[in-house]
């Protein structure tokens, strides 16, 4: 049973807790681009995330047996929170978080306002105008952004819940890029900062994990895994053997070999 | 009892007139408890879909979730 080998148990750590709702997981998960359904429901329970990400879009009137995502996901058993992924202004991304809203699970939003079509990059000035926006409009803002610190805390100045730094672009896999960043950002902000877009396998997310961020939002590494079910579980306990090594302390770095064996003590 | 000529989700349809936006969902054989819907630019609250009258040429946005990152 692989349940077995979930170690996490012993480490003592403190809850996420974003915009005073806790969190059990650390580890948030999308649901697009599986290869069915039943991968996609199948990778989440491994994963263990309680918060999993929904986009807003059409209802497909000429298909209506192609069920919307909430078919296959219990809203009562996992935390809904909606993107508004696909979104270039932030009047559209404002229009899609009431939309997502309005489906009346929770005030959250995954805030994305996207800049450049070929590296999904954010578009700054889009997501700082929605952001104060749907803050005043109560919600709570979780923004997806680049990793620059200056962006990072203007978004916390804009009330944001959480702040959502990329690792690398999305759908890319690349891994964490900048870890210098991730850590300024994460040493610097007050509200959680959620690391979101381009772990590609386990190392990345226990990497990530271990420059002391509060948590990772993947999807595509699970979802291109050529085994999304074992991929999701390695991805488990690679954020929790990345936060287990961050609480712990990492000894420092040396350029010089110092033994672990006694140098007292060998034979003549 | 002629039709109304109205915009659904971007494409032109016809519904039996006279007709409120739950008639419309009833029409589509959508289930109201699993979309949210936009009249004219304006979100429409579930309790308030059988008191919005539809007019000639509304715009009737019918979003759901989907999956995604």
């Amino acid at each position: 049973m692989p349940e077995t080998l979930q170690a996490a148990g012993p480490v003592l750590d403190t809850p996420l807790v974003i915009g005073e709702q806790p969190f059990r997981s650390r580890l948030m998960v999308g649901t697009g681009k599986y290869r069915s359904n039943a991968d996609m429901v199948r990778a989440i329970e491994a994963s263990g995330a309680d918060v999993v990400t929904v986009a807003v879009r059409r209802v497909d009137l000429d298909r209506t047996k192609e069920e919307g995502v909430l078919h296959h996901l219990s809203p009562d058993q996992y935390f809904l929170l909606a993107n508004t992924a696909g979104c270039y202004s932030a009047d559209e991304a404002v229009r899609y978080a009431r939309l997502a809203r309005e489906a009346g699970f929770n005030d959250f939003v995954k805030l994305e306002v996207i800049g450049d079509r070929e590296t999904l990059l954010p578009d700054v000035d889009g997501l700082l105008t929605a952001a104060r926006e749907l803050v005043r409009d109560g919600f709570k803002v979780l923004a997806y952004s680049n990793d620059d610190l200056v962006t990072a805390l203007r978004l916390e100045d804009a009330g944001c819940a959480a702040v959502m730094p990329l690792a690398s672009p999305i759908g890319s896999g690349l891994g964490l890029l900048n870890p210098f960043s991730i850590r300024t950002i994460k040493r610097r902000l007050h509200v959680p900062v959620i690391v979101d877009a381009g772990v590609g396998t386990a190392s990345d997310a226990c990497l990530t994990m271990e420059q002391g961020v509060d948590g990772i939002l993947m999807n595509t590494a699970l979802a291109e895994a050529q085994d999304p079910v074992t991929m999701a579980w390695a991805m488990r306990w690679a954020v929790d053997a990345g936060r287990a090594a961050f609480l712990a302390g990492r000894m420092p770095r040396r350029e010089v070999a110092v033994p672990s064996s006694p140098a007292r003590g060998m034979l003549e | 009892m002629g039709e109304l000529a109205i915009t659904v989700n971007g494409e032109p349809r016809r519904v039996p007139a006279p007709a409120t936006l739950d008639d419309l969902l009833r029409h589509l054989g959508l289930d109201p408890r699993t979309v949210v819907v936009e009249h004219n630019r304006q979100i429409v609250r579930r309790p308030l879909l059988a008191g919005q009258a539809l007019a000639p040429g509304d715009s009737v946005e019918l979003v759901h979730f989907v999956g995604g990152g």
